[in-house]
């Protein structure tokens, strides 16, 4: 008996073990580990668009089985190639999130082209089937929603109905949403005015606050923009005592008082989806949009000088947006020279590839392309 | 006592005793302002070195990094030997690159070979005359070179975003504005897959090698030494000085340029404004490292090349700021310019060392005698 007992426990022991091996082991197997890199092509705290990204990264780190490597500061040259290179050799990662808009065409394609087991995430939707890598995709957010909102918290927050937009370049992008805030503005009040500044690049402080106190002394009172980093001009504007609304990522630390909300990127949303594909092994998405409803963009919180009036007012269009059916850009829509740019009774979803090839600053907005 | 060899040596390679004082100091001070900042000092230095030159990739980053350097470098080391401070070379790099992304446009279709010769003399002649325009200023009208070549460089920068995002944009660049994308044939490719890095790099090292020859073995070079060493004694000689400034400036504009028309055929094939990427001012840090001379330059650039390669390492192993290199960088050129002052001495002791050393070599005590007397 004694015999059988000890075979038994023998037996029994070594199904436990087996048993406890087995379910283990194809869990284990799921649980690949994988390592993640991330390029900025500014320093991840700039209060701006690099830092919306790096503290997306810093929620990615978090999940289990991920490394993740960074580096900033990476210029839109042969350094970035380098850089991508280096994360795949000399730390081994597997999928790389290339965050700059301008990285994509030449350098994430030429380095795709090299090392095709390594996906990359581009930010910025440029990505076209048949054109483009089957191991690159694009992911871009729909933040003229977010900025629709400023304009209707400005719009009832202004007292001049002057309002401000410091903007980079005459882009597609950029007009979009010196449009989708003015338009927002004028949902409140149809006599407000924008009035916009280019700088004529990305990150250019002295040239920014020039901009800001010249858009306070021209008799505006809330001011917002579209620059890399909104830093000085939310600081400059706070100085001087007006209201701003913030972009990119959050500026209420700089502007206590005067942060009125701001159109903020959620880039966990898109990088989330990248890094679990890229964990369990599924295809490469290639492309990948969203706005406010899908989460790829989020608002601040209101700051203190806002009335309650203006937050129900914008509470009201966003639950409209989060629903997915609030139409910014539609017909009639005249241009600022009078011109109609959208006929009547035409809706131009978020989705509108004409949307993207965006060339007029739409009535209202004070300032030439 | 030591043998003459080594008295040559020592001779030869006194001329580079500064810069070698300098790299020794800056490595004693970053070491100390990691230990200050409390980060791990002594892996930063391996990952410095791995991340250089550590492995045949490293190698190839450092060299693509070097290769532009090396030609904006010369465009400061020229026109120093005519003695003039030239700091304007980002504004002739940008402007080369757009005349070399605009030439294939403007002529007819050419097979590579010719519009690839015709790009490059375009991006030549676009950096020669603006660096140019900053020597004739100085010489005609009296305007400082270094004032004159870095306000000349803000409105290059002006006149290039200007046309790149205006009169020449392609209208498809969307949301990054550049100028029509090159035909994929006048692109210039890598020298070969198991040495990546692109052409722009042999340019380099034959530009510095060609620039050498010049200043060493030509009477221009010759004529230049006295220009730069004291205004007054080339005038009295005859030598044509306006004409030695210009031709100074004009090939250092030319050799920017060049480099710029490289960014564009292998780099980023058009025009648009990541050119404008602060090769300019890094060669400013190269020459001046360098010592203006031209084979000390392609050695330079790829020590810089290096830095700035070995400076994703820092941030992804360590965690460190980008800021690191920035700073290693800050140092480095303090050092280089603070040691500078030793180069006047290291003349009196080269000629200390060719009497003690080298003169007389057949008898160890005679050498000390004869010099004496």
């Amino acid at each position: 008996m004694s015999h059988i007992n000890r075979r038994n426990f023998i037996k029994a022991a070594g199904l436990l073990g087996a048993a406890a091996a087995l379910p283990f082991n194809p869990l284990r197997a799921a649980q690949k580990e994988i390592t993640v890199g991330f390029l900025y092509v500014g320093a991840r705290d700039d209060f701006g668009y690099n830092q919306s990204h790096a503290e997306a990264a810093a929620l990615v780190k978090k999940m289990p089985g991920v490394t993740v490597v960074e580096q900033e500061n990476v210029p839109e040259t042969v350094a970035v190639q380098r850089a991508m290179e280096a994360m795949i050799r000399q730390d081994g990662a597997s999928l790389i999130f290339p965050t700059s808009f301008g990285y994509f065409d030449p350098h994430v394609l030429k380095v795709a082209q090299r090392f095709s087991d390594t996906r990359f995430a581009h930010c910025g939707g440029l990505w076209e089937k048949g054109k483009h890598p089957m191991n690159v995709g694009s992911f871009f957010g729909y933040i003229d929603e977010g900025q629709y909102l400023n304009g209707v918290v400005a719009g009832h927050m202004s007292k001049s109905a002057k309002l401000g937009f410091v903007a980079a370049k005459p882009i597609p992008q950029v007009l979009r949403n010196i449009n989708a805030f003015t338009l927002g503005a004028r949902s409140v009040n149809p006599d407000i005015t924008t009035s916009v500044i280019f700088t004529g690049d990305w990150s250019m402080p002295v040239k920014e606050a020039e901009a800001t106190n010249s858009l306070i002394d021209s008799g505006c009172d809330v001011i917002t923009c579209h620059v890399d980093g909104p830093k000085v001009l939310v600081e400059t504007a706070e100085k001087r005592g007006v209201m701003t609304c913030g972009y990119h990522a959050s500026q209420a630390q700089l502007a206590p008082e005067g942060y009125l909300t701001g159109a903020e990127w959620n880039w966990v949303t898109p990088y989330q989806e990248h890094v679990k594909a890229a964990l369990n092994g599924e295809p490469m998405i290639n492309f990948l949009r969203g706005g406010l409803k899908e989460g790829f963009v989020k608002t601040s919180p209101y700051g203190p000088a806002v009335s309650a009036e203006a937050k129900k007012d914008a509470d009201a269009v966003k639950a409209k947006m989060l629903s997915g059916d609030y139409v910014i850009f539609g017909g009639p829509l005249k241009n600022n020279r009078g011109e109609v740019v959208i006929a009547d009774g035409t809706d131009y979803q978020q989705t509108a590839v004409e949307l993207e090839r965006m060339d007029y600053l739409v009535e209202g907005v004070r300032g030439q392309l | 006592m030591l043998k003459p060899w080594l008295g040559r040596a020592a001779v030869l390679a006194l001329p580079a005793l500064p810069t070698l004082l300098a790299m020794l100091t800056t490595a004693v001070l970053f070491i100390l302002f990691l230990l200050i900042q409390g980060q791990p000092a002594w892996q930063a230095g391996p990952l410095v070195f791995e991340g250089a030159f550590g492995s045949m990739f490293a190698w190839e980053n450092t060299l693509m990094r070097a290769a532009p350097l090396m030609l904006t470098a010369l465009c400061v080391a020229l026109p120093a030997r005519a003695g003039l401070i030239i700091i304007g070379g980002e504004g002739a790099l940008v402007l080369g690159g757009l005349a070399a992304a605009v030439t294939p446009l403007w002529l007819p279709a050419l097979p590579a070979w010719p519009m690839l010769i015709a790009m490059g003399v375009a991006a030549m002649l676009a950096g020669g005359l603006w660096i140019g325009l900053s020597g004739w200023l100085r010489q005609k009208r009296g305007v400082n070179e270094t004032i004159g070549s870095l306000l000349l460089s803000y409105i290059a920068l002006a006149i290039f975003r200007h046309l790149v995002e205006g009169p020449l944009r392609d209208p498809n660049s969307l949301n990054k504005p550049s100028t029509p994308p090159l035909d994929s044939g006048y692109q210039i490719g890598v020298i070969s897959d198991s040495f990546y890095v692109h052409w722009g790099l042999v340019a380099g090292v034959v530009t510095c090698v060609l620039a050498w020859v010049l200043v060493r073995y030509s009477v221009v070079g010759f004529s230049l030494r006295i220009v730069g060493g004291n205004p007054r004694t080339p005038r009295m000689l005859g030598l044509p000085v306006d004409r030695l400034v210009l031709l100074t400036c004009v090939l250092g504009g030319a050799a920017a340029g060049l480099a710029g028309m490289y960014e564009v055929s292998a780099v980023q094939g058009s025009a648009n404004t990541a050119l404008i990427s602060g090769y300019g001012t890094a060669g400013i840090l190269v020459a001046f490292a360098a010592r203006h001379n031209p084979l000390g330059i392609i050695v330079c650039a790829i020590l810089l090349g290096g830095l700035e390669a070995s400076g994703g390492l820092l941030q992804r192993r360590l965690g460190l700021p980008d800021a690191t290199t920035l700073i290693l960088q800050g140092i480095l050129f303090i050092n280089l310019l603070a040691w500078e002052a030793l180069t006047r001495r290291t003349l009196d002791w080269r000629l200390w060392l060719r009497g003690h050393w080298i003169a007389a070599p057949s008898s160890r005590a005679g050498s000390t005698e004869v010099s004496h007397g």
